[in-house]
């Protein structure tokens, strides 16, 4: 019974947390830009606002537009029963592994993009072409670096990598380690829809991928898009830290472990966002067409993870 | 299970001499179908019968046919194809019922429904047979079969020539597999493979290696790999739609059949670079498959290119299997080949799906072109959700069965650390890489796919005026769609059945204790799990509860249609939808130098003002790399070479008389000199 409470508290903190960074990125942002900013938790004004407004549905969409936000959602939702946040390994380990994790996700982009194409709107098919296209790409760096994790713990099983590199703590310095987390940061930049790669405040400008997708989506629905938007971050984000870093994680389950864990989690999460929000100020967006080179570079850096994982074993 | 096998025989049968006595008609089209249906059906059980209870049949020969030579036996291995060709069989029959409705009066229903009906039987022998002849002489009767099947709408441009180049392929085929048997029997067709597994081992590396790659060109030219992939695109589209299903979904599925039969039962496996071929052919045709694919239009020539990346997706595991198999790690070897064998059956019922779905909009259009098309979903729901269905399983997209086999391969592959050559170790991720690019541009494809043809503004009036398939094709359809979730659903029980399979061939370990019988599928030695079963029901939890819960908590459910929002424009119209070409345009750019593509740009300008413009025309094409670079010089080297020949043939009976005359002379010296 402990199990699934375990798991329902992670769900629900990474639901809560999840507007928070979104907010607290943005608001870094503007500190660094001379801006005083939003205050972070704006992000939970913007869901209870959205999630009050009627929905407004182009007349050409389908069953389909209607049925899109709620399998993003779900399937953001579902991933965070996966990824160990707070404790690990978690009860709900032998469900699904890294790559469940992955497909998943991608589950989501691929009814997104269909969404994307619905209302029968050009800036629908652009956003989705595109979305599609960086997914496609960014998609053998994440399958390498998951190569190169599983390299070092013997599985592809979130929880017995997070253990192993507790067990064995020099791995986390190793090269292969720490290429594979550069491979997979920028990885993240682009399946999260960060900058370069995608501007997330820009509005009806021909660079935007995420944004001109859901540009037909409103009220609740869109509200429920942008969660899990959201919550993937927060999910790419816990990823990059409690498999690099898997210290502050509770294996055992008692309220102070579990506390120290929450308390880790979101320094955590601050830590990455801070990077993030200095990234972001720092680079430009790049053309739509350079995005495979920036891809092709992490690429090169999970392939040189793995092989050096093997040369070094 | 004598019973079953003499039913699927007569059914078979009895189907194909009712259509040829009947032919058009209700009636002739009922009793094709019926025939093919029962026949499927009972190959279907059959097979599950055999793998379930683990027996094999051998049956007498003069049962069948009073000839010597021809011998048949069922074991695991013909029997999970047997399942594969009932269950496609099974469904694109009763879709074919309905679908040739329409061939009513414009094509002959009677070859139709006869051919359809031999091609299944010979399937069914073809995995059935246990000596070469029998496997060369039904290998024969699916080619032919299948050619007269391509051939169906004969007046249709392109369809002679997809027909002469399948035909021309699969002979090219079919003699490197009687260079294959005489070489491994020793000249003696009718010796039975059981015999054959014994002699292999007898034979000089050397030769070995030549059977090796006969059986690797031989069993690729029908299963479509890279660079012997050509047919496909050509023959699958101008195949009535049922016949394509069958085509991709078992037709080049017997090209896995005979590799994994050959190279791992009969040859018992071999060196590395065996299995580093076919792993290296894999992923080349899996990554080209789909790059080629993005770029097609054509929805049928796009399915016939997602054949080609999956028999490589296919080819990946099996080829990895070989390689493990050579270094003596057998659970890694079997999991290689259940990942291989389990996509076989997945693709085969997610590309059926496909195929029987495009066929349905090729029903109600009377195109192709997917630029010509939209809106379909409002129009023809039933079709609509099985083609999402097949889209997503084809995309991996957890928790359908596309996933399930996908994360099989990805797990044999990354267990290839095991391997102690890190040469060849280290080629492993690579193969990962490329797997893993390939899974993305399949479902960008299929979001293509789907999308351009099935959602937004219908783009022709032909798209406007679609209706739903008929009952008998929605249910053809039906069979399939399940298929795909079910055995998504199911790989804790799938995957040992295969390793029950796979066991003692080659060597091979029995495996099914490797797997857990748990909901969770456990890889051997923990090395991963996961639960596709758990993963849909918490999926479906969350899809019932997030309506659920916006409901308690009062969220705003008012919902008001209105038109797209367009930048102040007043009205939408189809003109302004992202088509086909402008989806795939950003991955064209990107993989730019691959396809190579040309331009044509032609601006018509007014003749007082370059500022106005009466028309522009665009044209890009893009040629193939193997077609340009590899059949057009072997295409004109032939036919340099018959204009050469040619030359001998200049019409006079004296010169005739004179190379006779020739000939006899260079005879009697040669036989005076040796």
């Amino acid at each position: 019974m402990t199990h699934y409470i375990l798991e329902i508290a992670q769900a629900l903190l990474a639901l809560l947390l999840a507007p928070l960074l979104v907010g607290f990125v943005r608001w870094v942002k503007a500190r660094l830009q001379n801006r005083r900013g939003a205050p972070p938790w704006l992000p939970y004004f913007e869901l209870a606002k959205l999630f009050g407004k009627e929905v407004v549905m182009s007349n050409n969409a389908s069953w389909l537009f209607r049925f899109a936000p709620t399998i993003v959602f779900a399937s953001a939702l579902a991933v965070t029963f996966l990824v160990p946040l707070i404790a690990a390994p978690l009860p709900f380990d032998n469900v699904g592994d890294l790559l469940v994790v992955v497909y998943l996700l991608l589950l989501g982009t691929f009814f997104l993009a269909l969404a994307g194409l619905d209302p029968g709107t050009a800036f629908g098919g652009m956003g989705a072409s595109r979305e599609m296209t960086v997914a496609a790409i960014a998609e053998p760096t994440i399958a390498l670096a998951i190569f190169g994790l599983a390299l070092g713990a013997g599985s592809t099983n979130l929880g017995r990598i997070v253990t192993a590199t507790l067990a064995n703590p020099g791995v986390a310095i190793s090269p292969g380690h720490l290429l594979a987390f550069a491979a997979l940061f920028i990885v993240t930049l682009a399946e999260t829809g960060r900058l370069p790669v995608d501007n997330p405040s820009t509005h009806l400008e021909l660079t935007m991928i995420h944004e001109a997708m859901i540009l037909e989506y409103s009220g609740r629905y869109l509200a429920l898009i942008e969660w899990a938007a959201w919550l993937k971050l927060t999910i790419f984000f816990s990823l990059l830290a409690n498999l690099f870093v898997p210290w502050g994680l509770a294996t055992v389950l008692t309220p102070a472990t579990l506390a120290i864990a929450v308390v880790t989690l979101i320094i955590k999460l601050a830590v990455l966002g801070l990077v993030v929000a200095v990234v972001e100020t720092r680079v430009a967006k790049l053309r739509l067409f350079r995005v495979p080179e920036l891809l092709g570079l992490s690429f090169v850096l999970a392939l040189l993870a793995v092989t050096s994982s093997f040369l070094l074993r | 299970m004598m019973f079953l096998f003499l039913l699927m025989l007569s059914a078979y049968a009895l189907g194909a001499v009712g259509a040829l006595a009947l032919g058009h008609g209700t009636l002739g089209r009922g009793l094709a179908a019926l025939g093919a249906v029962v026949g499927a059906g009972a190959g279907f059980t059959l097979g599950v019968v055999a793998l379930v209870s683990g027996q094999s049949l051998s049956v007498g020969v003069p049962l069948v046919l009073p000839l010597t030579g021809f011998a048949l036996r069922l074991d695991g291995l013909g029997a999970f194809f047997l399942v594969i060709i009932g269950l496609v069989g099974a469904s694109a029959a009763l879709y074919g019922f309905g679908y040739s409705a329409a061939y009513e009066g414009r094509y002959s229903l009677r070859m139709m429904g006869a051919m359809l009906n031999v091609l299944l039987l010979s399937l069914s022998l073809q995995v059935l047979a246990e000596n070469a002849l029998t496997f060369l002489l039904t290998w024969e009767m699916v080619s032919l079969s299948a050619y007269w099947l391509v051939l169906t709408e004969h007046d249709q441009p392109g369809t002679v020539r997809a027909g002469v180049w399948y035909i021309a392929m699969t002979h090219a085929g079919f003699a490197a597999l009687v260079a294959m048997f005489l070489l491994l029997s020793g000249g003696e067709l009718t010796t039975s493979f059981a015999a054959m597994r014994s002699k292999s081992a007898l034979l000089a590396p050397p030769a070995r290696d030549a059977v090796f790659l006969l059986a690797l060109f031989g069993f690729g030219s029908k299963a479509g790999i890279v660079p012997l992939h050509v047919w496909l695109p050509m023959a699958h589209p101008v195949a009535p739609s049922h016949v394509s299903a069958l085509m991709s979904g078992v037709v080049i599925k017997m090209g896995i059949y005979g590799l994994v039969r050959m190279a791992l039962d009969l040859l018992g496996g071999g060196p590395v670079w065996w299995g580093g071929v076919v792993l290296a052919i894999g992923a080349v045709s899996a990554l080209l498959g789909v790059l080629y694919a993005l770029m097609e239009h054509d929805l049928k020539r796009l399915l016939a290119y997602h054949s080609v990346e999956n028999i490589g997706i296919i080819l990946i595991g099996i080829g990895a299997g070989l390689v493990f198999h050579s270094y003596g790690l057998m659970t890694l070897a079997a999991l290689g080949f259940i990942g291989g064998l389990y996509h076989t059956i997945n693709h085969a019922s997610f590309k059926g799906l496909l195929f029987l779905g495009a066929g349905s909009v090729l029903h109600a259009t009377h195109t192709r072109n997917m630029e010509e098309m939209g809106g379909l979903i409002k129009r023809m729901p039933w079709t609509a959700l099985f083609f999402l269905i097949g889209s997503a399983a084809i995309s991996a997209l957890p928790p359908l069965n596309g996933f399930a086999s996908e994360w099989l391969v990805f797990q044999s592959l990354l267990g290839g650390f095991n391997i102690p050559v890190p040469e060849v170790a280290v080629l492993m991720p690579v193969a990962v890489g490329m797997l893993a690019l390939t899974s993305g541009l399949a479902a960008a494809c299929f979001v293509k796919a789907f999308g351009i043809t099935f959602l937004a503004l219908p783009r022709s009036p032909e798209a406007e005026h679609a209706h739903e398939a008929p009952l008998s094709m929605r249910l053809g359809m039906a069979i399939l769609a399940l298929a795909c979730v079910g055995l998504g659903l199911a790989p804790f029980a799938v995957a040992p059945m295969l390793g029950g399979v796979l066991n003692g061939l080659g060597g091979l370990p029995d495996t099914r204790l490797a797997f857990t019988l748990n909901v969770s599928l456990q890889m051997p030695d923990a090395f991963a799990q996961m639960s596709p079963t758990l993963v849909a029901s918490g999926l479906l939890l969350i899809l019932t509860l997030v309506p659920l819960v916006m409901w308690a908590l009062r969220v705003n459910r008012k919902l008001r249609v209105s038109d797209t929002w367009g930048c102040g424009r007043v009205g939408q119209t189809p003109r302004m939808e992202y088509t086909a070409t402008a989806f795939a345009e950003p991955l064209r750019r990107v993989f730019a130098e691959l396809y190579r593509p040309s331009r044509e740009l032609t601006i018509d300008f007014h003749p007082e003002s370059k500022y106005f413009v009466q028309s522009i025309e665009y044209k890009s094409d893009i040629t193939p790399l193997f077609d340009r670079w590899l059949y057009d010089p072997f295409l004109r080297l032939v036919r340099f070479a018959a204009g050469q020949v040619r030359r001998l043939q200049a019409g006079s009976l004296h010169l005739y008389l004179v190379y006779v005359t020739l000939v006899l002379v260079l005879l009697l010296l040669a036989a005076r000199w040796f």
